[in-house]
């Protein structure tokens, strides 16, 4: 008994000069144990194919800790730059209308960094920049959305962890060349990932459940949903057009290798909202959109149907948009697992199958207009409405990689002297024009004043000085890009003022003819 | 009155040949104070004249692409497709028609009546005034930046400015003219032959003023009111420190998924340009308007109207299509007061999913309020005219009737 009692206090003590011995050797090595930027080295390995996806960051890296504000920080960065946030809350919304940052938490033994909306901040990131990234975060109860961008192409949104952001999880819009991977959210009450108005995207690799919609590619093309694990939710996988957004298109999903399984959660989505409409135990849902194939998932236990497809008119009668094409047209279904579905069916699909005398829900339910569809072995599964589905004229779509463009969509490229022109006819010439007096005075006197010195002409623009009584004095338009202050002084400098003279009389034109 | 204006007129043109003749042996182009002065020869702001004088577009957005050429996205977006490419002369000639109240039928309105420079191209009233004070049924829209837009009126009944501008110029309740009647009228005003000869100098000088030169003119005008230089857009081309703090608050308000602004209110401009129920209030018990509904032939576009630009909209109070809030506090507190609240019994609308109940607090609907003011450039207002071709006064100046 007492050596018993030895041998714990022994262990303890061991484990206690263990401790102190592991503090002492790790313990200030800590900082530097930090996992490398998970941009500079980043596997993922599809099934498919292996891809490696590198963001680059050329710039500084700008470190924020617990009690700061991240937001403070991308005020700082510069394009290029990497910003890490170490594990702590941050309670705020962070907003970035800069091009090519990254945004990248840092988790440390479990601990995440936290942005916590309290139910109280609309969003905890929007971004409008091209070239963003933003990863690693852990994201709760924000009333908007967790990450919203407007605009911004070649994005890469991955290895987020959002639970009840409102809305919206992940919601891209305006968008071209995305990625959205890696993420896991919950409790949306819309879409917990929602692809808008966007162009080449990849969602792969995500778990989203206990929404009300899972994945949502809407009005947007070129999409590739793959790898995903998409359970609980009212409905599972979305490929829609909604009406009265002005892109007015979805076509060329593929739907792909994605776990859809009991998607029978209640409908919690706000009155109104086109989700709201879903019936719960919808696996998949294709509505009026183009060209979606449907491949190899794993389509299980959906209480409604496996998979709908249906057109607007009757999947969305609510709102009408005469220039939206409401059918789905030439939707492809290749192999699918699919059991299980329809074992409690509501609304509208419960009681067209009871016109049929059934009491579950098909495996594939199809209802309203559209034309060209086809399915690869049709008599496998429970169906309804797919009488004219022929059959598939393709076994796979093995060779699409991706969705996403081979390189980033590049800015659009503007010469130094149009941009000069640009800036010289979209904002100066409010005051200023050749061979006449506005609210500044003629183009030519600055040009007389500053022959051969655009420099000189920068240095007004930045800080004014009034030369002259009878005119007003100049407000600083410091707010113009160094780039374009330059390239405008170049520009006032460049113009041909004969020229300009004789185009203000084209009487000669007149004469001529 | 007319007989009174041929008199003046007559008069000019003498005084103007006398003052030809004086320019031609001086070579002194000094304007004289009697006459409309020739036609600008140079575009206006925000435009740059190209070889084959025309005026083209020109601004910082051209620096940025758009999505599916839309015009619709974020800060950096280019702007949607431009109705550009009207000469300086039809610019300047429209210009003068614009204010013009020899455009109406009794001489006592032009389009500037509703469409006033000083008040954002409207006209500060709830519904504007027509044909003998007659109070209209909807708000004057602004002309800012409307060669942007795809549909004109209201309820989208027009699809371009020369289908747009016949509805006032015609219409009983407001101009109350008629083509023939304006005819007659400019093709009696001698200046108005010179300066059309002069705008349009393809044209047979023998044969009198058409119609589509006047449409052209008008429309030239009305497309180079260029509103894109505003604090909002320094802080889009990236000088952040365009916008305060509060101001980006309300930014950040406008376009999040809770307040949902810029889902329809969308920049670079300000409107998607599609049609929206949203369920505002008519003034005064009045009956509801159907909007789009009426031209569209479509019962779910019941009380449906364009979505409005919101650029310089400070400026024109009161707001909605029948200026039902006199204020932007009141207007963006009607978001918050939830969906549909304010649809007459009996009617179903088809209220807009982004009508929603987004709760927003006093404090968010001030920064919206903040945020909405940056919107405001006027940088490139034109000047009216200090005289007219017809004699008669600019009617800006006769406001106030």
């Amino acid at each position: 008994m007492k050596s018993t009692l030895l041998k714990i206090l022994a262990g303890l003590a061991l484990l206690v000069i263990g401790v102190f011995a592991g503090k002492f050797l790790f313990g200030s090595s800590g900082a530097e144990s930090v996992p490398l930027p998970s941009t500079l080295n980043y596997r993922n390995a599809g099934i498919s194919e292996s891809s490696t996806e590198i963001k680059d960051f050329t710039g500084n890296v700008i470190e924020v800790k617990k009690g700061s504000s991240i937001q403070e920080a991308v005020k700082k960065a510069q394009p290029g730059d990497l910003i890490r946030v170490f594990p702590g809350t941050y309670s705020e919304n962070v907003y970035i209308d800069k091009d090519n940052i990254s945004i990248q938490g840092v988790v440390i033994e479990g601990k995440w960094p936290t942005l916590d909306g309290k139910k109280e901040i609309n969003d905890a990131f929007l971004y409008s920049g091209n070239g963003i990234l933003i990863e690693n975060f852990k994201i709760i109860n924000y009333k908007g959305n967790a990450i919203m961008g407007q605009a911004g192409n070649n994005f890469i949104i991955r290895n987020n962890w959002i639970i009840d952001t409102g809305v919206y999880g992940i919601f891209p819009q305006y968008g071209k060349n995305g990625l959205i991977e890696h993420n896991v959210l919950s409790k949306i009450a819309d879409a917990a990932i929602y692809v808008g108005m966007c162009d080449n995207v990849d969602v792969r690799h995500n778990e989203v459940f206990d929404n009300v919609a899972g994945i949502e590619i809407e009005n947007s093309r070129h999409c590739l949903v793959e790898n995903n694990y998409v359970h609980d939710n009212t409905g599972g996988l979305l490929a829609f057009v909604t009406p009265g957004l002005p892109i007015k298109t979805t076509f060329d999903v593929i739907l792909r290798n994605n776990f859809v399984v009991n998607n029978n959660h209640e409908n919690f989505g706000a009155p109104g909202s086109t989700v709201s409409g879903i019936p719960k135990g919808t696996g998949i849902l294709i509505m009026a959109a183009d060209d979606a194939i449907i491949e190899n998932n794993i389509i299980t236990g959906n209480n409604n149907t496996g998979i709908t497809i249906v057109d607007l008119a009757n999947g969305d009668p609510k709102a009408n948009d005469p220039n939206s094409e409401g059918n789905p047209d030439r939707v492809v279904i290749l192999d699918n697992i699919m059991y299980d579905n329809g074992n409690d069916p509501i609304g509208e699909i419960k009681a067209i199958m009871l016109t049929k005398m059934q009491t579950k829900g098909p495996d594939i339910f199809a209802f309203g207009g559209g034309k060209g569809s086809t399915i690869r072995d049709k008599n496998k599964y429970r169906t309804f409405g797919i009488d004219s589905y022929g059959p598939a004229q393709i076994m796979d779509t093995r060779d699409v990689v991706t969705m996403r463009t081979p390189e980033p969509v590049p800015d659009r490229a503007v010469s130094k002297e149009e941009l000069g022109e640009l800036t010289y006819y979209g904002v100066c010439a409010g005051c200023h024009a050749v061979g006449s007096r506005l609210i500044g005075v003629p183009t030519e006197w600055i040009q007389m004043i500053h022959k051969d010195n655009p420099q000189g002409i920068v240095d007004y623009i930045n800080k004014p000085k009034n030369l002259r009584d009878d005119y007003p004095e100049m407000p600083p338009q410091d707010y113009l890009s160094e780039e374009a202050k330059m390239a405008v002084a170049e520009f006032i400098l460049s113009i041909d003022i004969d020229e300009g003279f004789k185009k203000k009389v084209p009487l000669d034109k007149i004469t001529a003819k | 009155m007319i007989n009174k204006d041929i008199l003046i007129k007559s008069g000019i043109s003498g005084m103007l040949l006398f003052f030809i003749l004086i320019t031609l042996l001086s070579n002194n182009s000094s304007d004289s104070l009697n006459s409309v002065p020739g036609l600008n020869a140079n575009c206006p702001p925000g435009f740059k004249l190209n070889e084959q004088n025309e005026c083209k577009a020109q601004n910082l957005y051209m620096l940025y692409d758009s999505p599916n050429n839309k015009g619709l996205g974020g800060l950096q977006t280019g702007l949607p497709e431009i109705r550009d490419g009207f000469s300086p002369q039809e610019i300047d000639l429209g210009r003068y028609l614009f204010f013009d109240p020899v455009l109406s039928g009794a001489g006592d309105m032009s389009c500037a009546s509703c469409h006033q420079p000083d008040k954002g191209f409207s006209d500060g009233l709830a519904t504007s005034l027509g044909n003998n004070n007659l109070k209209l049924k909807r708000a004057a829209p602004s002309l800012w930046n409307v060669a942007y837009l795809r549909k004109l009126f209201w309820d989208g009944r027009a699809s371009s400015l020369e289908e747009q501008m016949q509805g006032p110029l015609f219409s009983k309740e407001e101009m109350n003219n008629s083509p023939a009647h304006l005819l007659e009228t400019i093709n009696s005003i001698s200046e108005y032959k010179k300066l059309f000869q002069e705008a349009f100098p393809d044209r047979n000088k023998r044969s009198p003023i058409q119609l589509n030169e006047i449409y052209t003119s008008l429309a030239a005008f009305q497309a180079s009111l260029i509103s894109l230089n505003s604090k909002y857009d320094r802080y889009a081309h990236g000088y952040h420190e365009a916008l305060n703090e509060k101001e980006k608050e309300g930014m950040n308000i406008f376009r999040s998924f809770v307040a949902r602004c810029a889902e329809c209110h969308t920049p670079p401009l300000f409107t998607n340009q599609e049609f929206a129920v949203i369920g505002s209030p008519e003034p005064n018990g009045l009956p509801l308007d159907p909007g789009a509904e009426i031209p569209a032939q479509d019962k779910t576009l019941r009380g449906a109207f364009k979505v409005p630009s919101l650029r310089n909209i400070e400026k024109t109070a009161p707001y909605m299509h029948s200026g039902n809030f006199s204020t932007l506090r009141e207007t963006v507190e009607f978001y918050t007061q939830g969906r549909g609240h304010a649809v007459p019994e009996g009617e179903d609308l088809r209220i807009h999913w982004h009508i929603w109940e987004p709760n927003l607090t006093n404090y968010e609907l001030d920064r919206l309020v903040d945020f909405l003011k940056t919107l405001t450039d006027e940088s490139f207002k034109p000047k009216v005219p200090e005289r007219l071709p017809s004699g008669l006064k600019p009617s800006v100046y006769i406001l106030s009737k």
